[in-house]
């Protein structure tokens, strides 16, 4: 109880304690500072060592989300000089002139159109393929090969992307070459297979671009989509076994239904990755001064490599806050991205359980 | 060493659920007291309540008073650690530090008290594992870990466990229910043998055991679903299962509970 | 007559099973056959990748002098060549960015766990290490250029990149430690507490210790993740063709940064270092990973 009472306790002579079946100690059992009696009205002793790893706990939780509101801020901060001395439209101009301070001219409108094209056509090519892969591992596939399958898809995030840039460039595009000569000459009566700003043939634009994207953020979407859809209540797959379904049918009656919108949360968490991936795409698109036809065909930059590829000019802190505005805008919109992802997923966590 | 325990008024809440109302009981020094009664009607509260393991669950908040020999252990200013450390605990299932030797889990208290002795953490390991009669069984394997053990001996070890620290007041809560009938039965001849030395008091589904062990006997009951939980009536077990004085505790003692 | 014929052929009694329509037969087994294929192209491109890495960088693995030099000195056609230069700063730069990100990370998780539950602070916490999750590497490199180079005014340099490895390591730490502690079962607390230990002991010496094994593994699975991070490297620090020690001082090498700069020289021997330096960085990753499912079963709850 309180120290007193407890030393008295622990300093009982031995005759007093001479047929327990556990002799008292002989030295006593050292406590730590306990907190002085606390001031009437407050109830709660909480010791000392408490107090201090609490609040260290505390704090750590705290630095967390100041570490979120700090890149905010300091982005900002050193963004806004650039923007002020920027002589294009920021959002509407095509240019990247950063070179000299006196004399900058930028825009993110081409570069928010590599982006999102890039990342649109790996988004289209990677989910159906994660959700087939999911649904197999979580439904089809035996369950002692559904782990080292499983962990197999895994390995695939496990390769760096200045890897998967190499591979994009030196190997895929030149195997993809024919294909995308083909899509042009055969689809280029639509916008977005008709001639880009540098030929279908070359293979460093958003076609290869995409496709490398799409392997990289598979494992992402595939993670998410069989978690959920390992979620599926049995007694829904029961329930339709015993009404006689197949196992398609299983699938498409209640696993679909109940994993359906935490995919859709996956495939934004993958489509977050994508919009920021930096060196692979760096190493794949080739860069090119002529503006974009709106083709999958295109070369160019994305924010994140047209920022890489800007590193050598970082020497004056006008130029690098160009840059930084770039980064910026794509810091929100992955925040935004990542944001509607968890809120997806908390919700079909939510409603389902 | 054992202490007496006066409970009065006890009023035990979850958030805004009042789990028990108006627990008023004495525990006497070096005897067994039995709480019974069905489930749900708070027996697991009240004992936590009694070492301050209430307040462990978030939310949880405790009215009325406690007192062992005489001092209020929800008194301002004392610390909920060392009233812990008096009033020791075994739990339903026993849970032995998976991480700990048989040895470590035995003197977990006090090596994480800050007892580095070598001498005496041997000695106090010997001790309390002949205290919870497991001595012979594990003296050649200390350094092995605590979950290979059977269940019954796992929840010897967390007896020895308990009793390492020299607790006054030693709390089980149903201690024997996950345990086989021979496992059962040294534990009941353990707490026979501890009694000598310590205040018990142990939650027991089992009306049999609870006439085997105990000294004085409490009834919980539910009056009505939704409702608090209370304490019926407390007396000598003898009395209590033979000549109880409330209706509600003969039906439940004879079976008729509904 | 005929139908009457017919009736008396028909079976007293419906077949004990039922046979499934041809065309829910079909749609079954192309369902089947598409999901497996869906695995099948996940498969392709992971082989294919290793498979130019072995077939190209193999090479320069097998010579001493690969693992005792570096490109010092060398210019763009002379054969041979060593990546020393480039492991050193790799491991001092994941080292130096582990030993900050593993107690901060380890500690969040445990407010998250231990302390925080369901407060408000938790829930923005959370999300915050959401948000930390899904942030490009990039604006990661970004920010500690904004902070450390421009604000504080320091130079580009091995620790920068440490720093901005710090923020893409942070969220892995958290996640896993959350993971593993809540993993832990409330039981084991409450015997603790129960033998009068107090809370902050509690975490110390029981939950954490249960934990461990999980801890761990989830740490250096993460660290062998961001060892091949190259974006922030871009720009926070130079590269170098020589040996360099010191993380707070001059240009130094890494393993991705290795690979990207060496693409630039478009001769045999350039090739032949940057496909070496590749195969090498994914070795390291694939034999820390390994690594760590070793840990795991060492540092496992043992119960024999
Ligand atoms: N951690 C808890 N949080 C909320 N309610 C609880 C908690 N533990 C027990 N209760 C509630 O308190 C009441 C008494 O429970 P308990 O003391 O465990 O009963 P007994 O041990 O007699 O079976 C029950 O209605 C139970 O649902
Ligand atoms: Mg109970």
């Amino acid at each position: 109880m309180t120290e007193s009472t407890n030393s008295e306790r622990r300093s009982a002579p031995p005759g007093e304690t001479g047929n327990t079946l556990v002799e008292p100690p002989e030295t006593p059992v050292p406590e730590e500072p306990v907190t002085p009696p606390s001031e009437p009205g407050e109830k709660k002793v909480v010791r000392l060592g408490d107090r201090v790893f609490q609040s260290v706990a505390t704090g750590s939780g705290i630095f967390v989300v100041a570490i979120i509101a700090a890149i905010g801020l300091f982005l900002l901060v050193r963004a806004i000089p650039a923007l002020h001395a920027n002589e294009a439209n920021f959002l509407l101009s095509g240019q990247w002139r950063t070179g000299d301070p006196e004399n900058m001219a930028f825009g993110i409108i081409d570069l928010a159109w590599i982006t999102v094209a890039s990342s649109l056509v790996a988004l289209i090519l990677a989910m159906p393929v994660a959700g087939g892969i999911a649904l197999f591992l979580t439904q089809y596939a035996p369950k002692v090969l559904a782990r080292p399958f499983a962990y197999v898809v895994d390995l695939l995030a496990a390769v760096p992307s200045v890897i998967y840039g190499l591979w994009g460039a030196l190997v895929l595009a030149p195997v993809l070459k024919p294909v995308a000569v083909r899509l042009n000459e055969t689809l280029g009566w639509i916008p977005i297979f008709a001639d880009g700003n540098v030929p279908a043939g070359s293979g460093s634009n958003v076609f290869t671009a995409g496709i490398v994207l799409a392997v990289m953020i598979l494992p992402i979407i595939t993670g998410v989509a069989r978690e959920v859809f390992a979620r599926t209540p049995a007694v829904q797959i029961e329930g339709a076994l015993a009404l006689g379904a197949t196992k398609w049918e299983v699938v498409r009656t209640t696993v679909w239904p109940f994993g359906r919108s935490g995919f859709v949360g996956g495939a934004m968490l993958g489509l977050g990755r994508a919009l920021g991936e930096t060196v692979a795409l760096t190493v794949i698109l080739s860069y090119t001064f002529e503006g974009p036809h709106y083709s999958i065909f295109d070369a160019g930059a994305t924010f994140a490599s047209r920022i890489a590829l800007g590193s050598a000019e970082f020497n004056n802190n006008l130029t690098v806050g160009a840059y930084i505005a770039a980064g910026l805008v794509l810091f929100i919109s992955t925040f935004a991205v990542n944001a509607i992802a968890r809120w997806i997923e908390s919700g079909s966590a939510r409603g389902k359980e | 060493m054992a202490k007496r325990l006066d409970i009065k008024d006890l009023n035990l809440y979850y958030n805004k659920f009042h789990a028990v109302r108006d627990v008023t009981l004495q525990v006497h020094a070096r005897s067994v007291t039995a709480f019974i009664g069905p489930s749900g009607c708070g027996k697991s509260t009240v004992l936590r309540a009694l070492n301050r393991m209430h307040e462990v669950v978030p939310g949880s908040r405790v009215e009325g008073s406690v007192l062992l020999d005489g001092e209020n252990v929800y008194a301002p200013g004392v610390d909920p650690v060392q009233v812990r450390r008096t009033i020791g605990m075994v739990f339903q299932r026993a849970n032995p530090f998976p991480t700990m030797s048989i040895r470590d889990n035995v003197v977990a208290g006090l090596k994480l008290a800050g007892v580095k002795d070598k001498k005496r953490l041997e000695e106090v390991t010997e001790r309390s594992l002949r205290g919870a009669n497991l001595w012979e069984e594990v003296k050649d394997r200390l350094n092995k870990p605590g979950g290979g053990l059977s269940g019954g001996q796992q929840q010897r070890l967390c007896i020895a466990r308990a009793i390492a620290v020299q607790p006054d007041v030693l709390l089980m809560d149903e201690p024997c229910s996950a345990l086989d009938p021979i496992s059962t039965l040294a534990i009941e001849d353990l707490i026979a043998e501890l009694k000598k030395d310590y205040t018990i008091v142990i939650v027991t589904h089992n009306m049999q055991q609870a006439a085997r062990v105990s000294d004085q006997t409490a009834f919980f009951n539910l009056p009505a679903v939704g409702e608090p939980g209370q304490l019926v009536e407390i007396g000598e077990t003898g009395k209590i299962f033979s000549n109880p004085s409330q209706k509600a505790t003969e039906d439940y003692i004879s079976g008729r509970f509904g | 007559m005929r139908t009457d014929t017919a009736d008396i052929e028909r079976p007293a009694s419906a077949p004990a099973f039922q046979h499934l329509g041809l065309g829910r037969r079909i749609k079954n087994h192309t369902a089947t056959v598409l999901f497996g294929l869906a695995f099948v192209v996940a498969v392709i491109p992971l082989l294919w990748v290793l498979f130019t890495l072995v077939r190209r960088g193999l090479a320069p693995m097998l010579s001493t002098e690969w693992w005792t030099h570096s490109f010092y000195g060398l210019l763009p056609n002379d054969p041979g060549g060593g990546i020393y230069h480039a492991l050193v700063g790799t491991l001092e730069q994941t080292l130096v960015c582990a030993v900050i990100a593993v107690p901060l990370g380890v500690t969040v998780g445990i407010f998250l766990i231990e302390y925080g539950r369901n407060s408000k602070l938790a829930r923005t916490t959370t999300f915050m290490v959401d948000i930390l999750s899904g942030l490009p590497s990039i604006v990661a490199g970004l920010f500690i250029y904004a902070l450390w180079i421009t604000t504080f005014g320091f130079d580009r340099s091995g620790f920068a990149v440490s720093l901005s490895l710090v923020l893409l390591m942070l969220p892995v730490v958290v996640r896993v430690t959350e993971t593993m502690l809540t993993i832990v079962p409330d039981e084991l607390r409450e015997a603790s507490y129960a033998l009068g230990v107090p809370k902050w002991k509690t975490i110390l010496k029981v939950v954490l210790p249960t934990s461990l094994s999980g801890i761990i593994t989830g740490i250096i699975l993460g660290l062998a993740r961001i060892m091949g991070e190259t974006a922030p490297l871009l720009i926070l620090v130079g590269y170098s063709r020589a040996i360099n020690f010191n993380l707070f001082d001059g240009p130094m090498a890494s393993l991705p940064l290795t690979v990207y700069t060496a693409r630039k020289t478009s001769t045999e021997a350039g090739e032949y270092r940057m496909w070496g330096a590749a195969l090498t960085l994914v070795l390291l990753i694939m034999l820390i990973n390994l690594l760590a499912t070793l840990l795991s079963k060492l540092f496992s709850v043992k119960t024999r």
